[in-house]
């Protein structure tokens, strides 16, 4: 049965659809596509210098990478150069790990107005505290997965 | 010419990354922070099942830059550590992201203490 509230809701949902801006897809996609790797680019620039020029291998060698794409993107929001590329970009920015440090950044300086404690130092973990909740949580599942696997097999 | 040929298995590989989450943006109205967390998870599980190192082999920084290669360290820490011992299965995974996790804090705190928010200017 159709009440009244429910016709009201969904003349609502037609009249926000009609009037929120339309994301034209084929162009965000490309345009996530091409940010996206030009990122990951810069990444492996980064990479070849650290193996090439300072001799680092494996996991450190990872590390330090990830070390200056954060630097990056905490430098580049700073900067506020970063949301305008997020503007462009969309999922491009978002799911590099420069994106990461964008999540960390953008609200801490937001919220800094609220002070050192509970503005910058509590509001940099709205977006990525479920981020190393859910990666810690999640790694420690699969550790003791394998843990438990190399004991009975 | 390896050089280059690497280059566009980053670009591609990276890029491809990007466009999924595009996509579950455009579809599903997904967050952006509920994006972070599902290819974090998926970085994660694809390693756990042991197809993620596959994918940084072929396409090096297209494959860890992404926030899934954040979780592939975490799971390959993790199970690095479990061949060890049940401490090294528990603490691996933080171990291996823990220069990610200490870089986003340190910079993120410096950078938001020299700059002002910039974003109620526009």
């Amino acid at each position: 049965m159709k009440t009244s509230a429910d016709c009201v809701n969904n003349n609502y949902m037609k009249y926000v659809s009609a009037v929120s801006p339309r994301t034209n897809e084929k162009r965000s996609l490309f345009r996530s596509f091409w940010v996206g790797g030009f990122i990951c680019c810069i990444g492996q620039s980064v990479r070849y210098f650290f193996e090439y020029v300072c001799g680092l291998t494996g996991d450190e060698l990872g590390a330090y990478v990830s070390m200056v794409m954060i630097f990056l993107g905490a430098i580049l929001t700073g900067f506020g150069i970063y949301d305008r590329i997020g503007k462009y970009a969309g999922g491009g920015s978002i799911v590099p790990i420069t994106g990461f440090a964008n999540s960390v950044v953008s609200p801490a300086m937001e919220f800094k107005t609220e002070g050192f404690v509970y503005g910058v130092a509590a509001k940099m973990f709205i977006i990525a505290g479920p981020i190393i909740v859910f990666g810690i949580a999640s790694g420690v599942l699969v550790g003791l997965i394998y843990y438990i696997g190399y004991r009975i097999f | 010419m390896q050089i280059f040929l690497m280059y566009l298995k980053v670009f591609a590989v990276g890029g491809a990354i990007c466009t999924v989450a595009q996509l579950l943006i455009n579809y599903t109205k997904i967050t952006a922070a509920r994006i972070l967390v599902l290819f974090l998870l998926s970085g994660v599980v694809l390693q756990a099942v042991g197809l993620y190192q596959y994918i940084v082999d072929f396409a090096g920084a297209g494959a860890t830059v992404p926030i899934s290669g954040f979780g592939y360290l975490l799971s390959k820490g993790a199970i690095e550590g479990a061949k060890e011992s049940l401490f090294k299965a528990l603490t691996g995974g933080i171990t291996a992201a823990g220069m990610g996790i200490t870089a986003a804090i340190v910079f993120g705190y410096l950078v938001s203490l020299i700059f002002k928010s910039r974003s109620k200017k526009n």
